[in-house]
């Protein structure tokens, strides 16, 4: 019934935001009456949300819940999150179950003009590829014509994966599961030929698979799938605060401010590392929280780097390359407009 | 004295006169529903154009763009919503009827089974129907798919059976008919027979009832419905080539294939569903009257044709209102195979249609409304079958 009654103060705390001035956040002001962030988060994808056996979460994503609950408390554990499969995962969002969907969703027009719903962000650049065993002898996604291939339900990788195939004058055979769990074990024992989901995706399932060196990555990104955080249309503020906070992290990459040095680098003289962490201007307060929202945050994840690190770098079963999610002066195109 | 047409019965007034407040009651309790309905349609539609979520049912005009790997209508990924979703609800009346079928084949047997005097048949029976349903639907179907799956060989190593039929991981590859002018005939001695068949059965019985002989309609069926049309494709000089599947590449070309989803889905309800009506047979059998099996037996017949003309006739009665919510399970319990990427209704139509345009309410509506239309039909004929063989009271 918790569900029930939240929906209705999100229903009632609309209708009377709706009469009130815009500025006010209704989002924000039922999080902080309930005390924590509800957060929609993958049942379980390695590296990006996934619970371990004691139901601990950890995650690219939950790091971002973390650091929304911590730039609102001051604490990281303020957030409950709620596993939601592709297909329940925007009704969720939409009817007010959760607050923020940090779910690895692709950033498209029709979702963020069709189902209510505003981005804040994309914190992982992400592309659609190919995973097929390397017993096939196949080198390239092109040589997959007349393939069947498994795919997961209600995702963009279904379209995508369509569109390819027809762009490219091939024919498809796709197998369409409703979890990725039924979707690799059916590939693992041969009913497709081919796998396919986001990169990250695919380095994330094959780390799971009984013989991950039987399996290979094609080279072909097949798609754009920016990968970011989503809100509920109509609340500004909740929106800059989620957007703000990926920015802030972004921003101490670039300045080189750390969960391990967040504390010195208040005393420090660059006016950009001041206006980040709340030592000069009110940008905190400008959002509905307090001046030391971007500390909070990035003392509870790190900075993006950290995160990213952390979840899908050298040291985890993923080694994900930081490629174009490193920073704009780096490489990667991770660019972040400035705290000012 | 004062007779009784003196006396005339008093009239209550408005208020009280119990006609007058049910017809007030009843109009007052439907305009309420009426009005509830309608506030809560008002309320949706508005909250839906406040938060910017798209309504109407316009998205069934657009293009699907994603694939199905089993569709008995031509689509292609160019193809409509609209096209989808009858492509997902002919899957699933195909596999709700083939269930009901194999389910209620399953069901009789089993549940005769379990009332034979045979010790290791009934007892069989018993483990069949105890262990199949005290496990949750959903794990046996995964154990069907992918327990089946398992045992299946790759494409390139294929079971050969003959004839143009592979049996590999990829589904039971079959050669395909493809239709030469003069086929017509066929059909139409297959419907000829099957009216044939209906004619001599009516007939058999009214002779058995008259005259107590017994006519081997069943024989005489197989042999219309069967042999007939098989005669008839000779005389007409086989007008039907096939199409042999060929191994080319990843999978075989040509052909139609039948998917190991669609098997495992068929196989894991029937069995399911074909145990509770085991239970609901036994039960109606067991309703029977002893008497009347002695009685059957004393006049020497075996035992075969007791339960054929006897006892199940007598037993249908208690069977037909269980056997129908249990068809009515069936059909609803096909919308578990998503998980398993068979694409039947709600898989493609809840599933990927409602996440690629997001309309959950005009999807979920349409959904509901299409499951409810299949069971309403299914209790309508099972209702009309259970007139039909219902105790005709004097």
């Amino acid at each position: 019934m918790r569900r029930f009654e939240l929906v209705m103060a999100a229903a009632a705390a609309i209708t009377v935001a709706g009469a009130a001035d815009a500025m006010a956040g209704p989002t924000l002001d039922a999080v902080k009456a309930k005390g924590f962030v509800q957060c929609g988060v993958n049942t379980g994808l390695a590296g990006f949300g996934s619970p371990d056996s004691a139901g601990n979460w950890s995650g690219f994503d939950i790091d971002y819940c973390r650091a929304v609950a911590a730039a609102i408390f001051g604490d990281g554990t303020k957030v409950k999150f709620t596993p939601l499969t592709a297909k329940e995962r925007f009704t969720a969002l939409q009817s007010g179950e959760v607050d923020l969907l940090a779910r690895n969703t692709t950033w498209t027009m029709s979702r963020d003009t069709q189902l209510g719903l505003d981005f804040a962000g994309v914190n992982y650049y992400d592309g659609q590829g190919f995973m097929v065993k390397s017993s096939l002898g196949v080198k390239s996604a092109l040589e997959l014509s007349g393939a069947t291939v498994c795919v997961q339900t209600g995702t963009t990788t279904e379209l995508n994966l369509a569109d390819y195939f027809r762009a490219n004058n091939m024919q498809l055979n796709a197998v369409v599961f409703e979890k990725s769990d039924e979707t690799v074990a059916a590939y693992d024992q041969g009913r497709c030929d081919a796998f396919t989901t986001d990169a990250s995706g695919l380095y994330a399932e094959r780390s799971k698979l009984a013989n991950p060196a039987d399996h290979i990555v094609l080279p072909e990104i097949i798609s754009k799938e920016p990968l970011g955080p989503a809100v509920r249309q109509g609340d500004d503020e909740w929106h800059n605060i989620v957007s703000w906070t990926h920015y802030a992290l972004i921003n101490a990459e670039e300045l080189g401010v750390t969960q391990a040095n967040v504390e010195e680098m208040k005393a420090s003289e660059n006016p950009d590392i001041r206006r980040l962490l709340g030592v000069e201007g009110d940008f905190g307060p400008m959002m509905g929280l307090g001046n030391d929202w971007a500390v909070n945050a990035i003392k509870a994840v790190g900075n993006y780097g950290e995160v990213f690190e952390r979840n899908l770098g050298a040291n985890t079963p993923l080694q994900i390359a930081r490629g174009m999610n490193a920073l704009w002066n780096k490489g990667g195109i991770q660019y972040a407009p400035p705290v000012r | 004295m004062s007779s009784p047409a003196d006396i005339a019965p008093s009239r209550p007034s408005a208020w009280n006169d119990p006609r007058v407040r049910g017809l007030v009651i009843q109009a007052v309790t439907l305009i309420a529903v009426i009005a509830a309905g309608a506030y809560l349609v008002h309320n949706t539609a508005e909250n839906l154009a406040r938060q910017k979520i798209a309504s109407g049912f316009g998205f069934l005009g657009s293009t699907a763009g994603f694939d199905i790997s089993m569709h008995l209508i031509p689509y292609t990924v160019q193809s409509t919503y609209a096209v989808a979703f009858v492509v997902g609800l002919l899957n699933t009346l195909l596999v709700a009827v083939i269930g009901v079928v194999l389910a209620t084949a399953i069901g009789f047997v089993m549940g005769i089974a379990r009332l034979s005097p045979n010790w290791i048949v009934s007892r069989l029976a018993a483990v069949y129907i105890e262990t199949v349903r005290n496990v949750p639907l959903l794990l046996q179907l995964f154990f069907w798919y992918f327990a089946v799956l398992a045992a299946m060989p790759a494409p390139r190593q294929s079971l050969e059976l003959g004839a143009g039929f592979f049996l590999n991981i990829r589904g039971l590859q079959v050669p395909s008919p493809i239709l030469e002018p003069g086929f017509w005939l066929i059909p139409l001695t297959l419907l000829t027979g099957i009216a044939a068949t209906v004619v001599l059965a009516k007939w058999a019985k009214r002779r058995r009832e008259a005259t107590g002989q017994i006519f081997p309609t069943a024989w005489a069926g197989l042999g219309l419905i069967v042999g007939a049309p098989i005669v008839m494709t000779l005389l007409a000089g086989v007008p039907i080539a096939f199409e042999l599947p060929v191994l080319q590449g990843f999978n075989f070309q040509g052909g139609a294939v039948l998917l190991p989803e669609f098997v495992a889905l068929l196989v894991g309800l029937s069995v399911y569903t074909g145990s509770f009506i085991a239970e609901i047979v036994r039960a109606g059998i067991q309703a029977v009257s002893h008497g009347q099996t002695e009685a059957a037996y004393a006049l020497g017949l075996t035992r075969g044709r007791t339960l054929r003309l006897v006892v199940v006739p007598q037993a249908l009665r208690v069977i037909i209102p269980p056997l129908t919510s249990q068809y009515l399970n069936l059909t609803k319990n096909s919308s578990l195979a998503v998980a398993i990427a068979y694409p039947d209704l709600v898989s493609v139509f809840a599933g990927t249609v409602l996440n690629q345009t997001g309309q959950a309410v005009e999807v979920i509506l349409i959904t509901m409304a299409v499951y409810l239309a299949i069971s309403l039909t299914i209790s309508l004929a099972m209702n009309v079958y259970n007139r039909h063989v219902r105790l005709v009271e004097r």
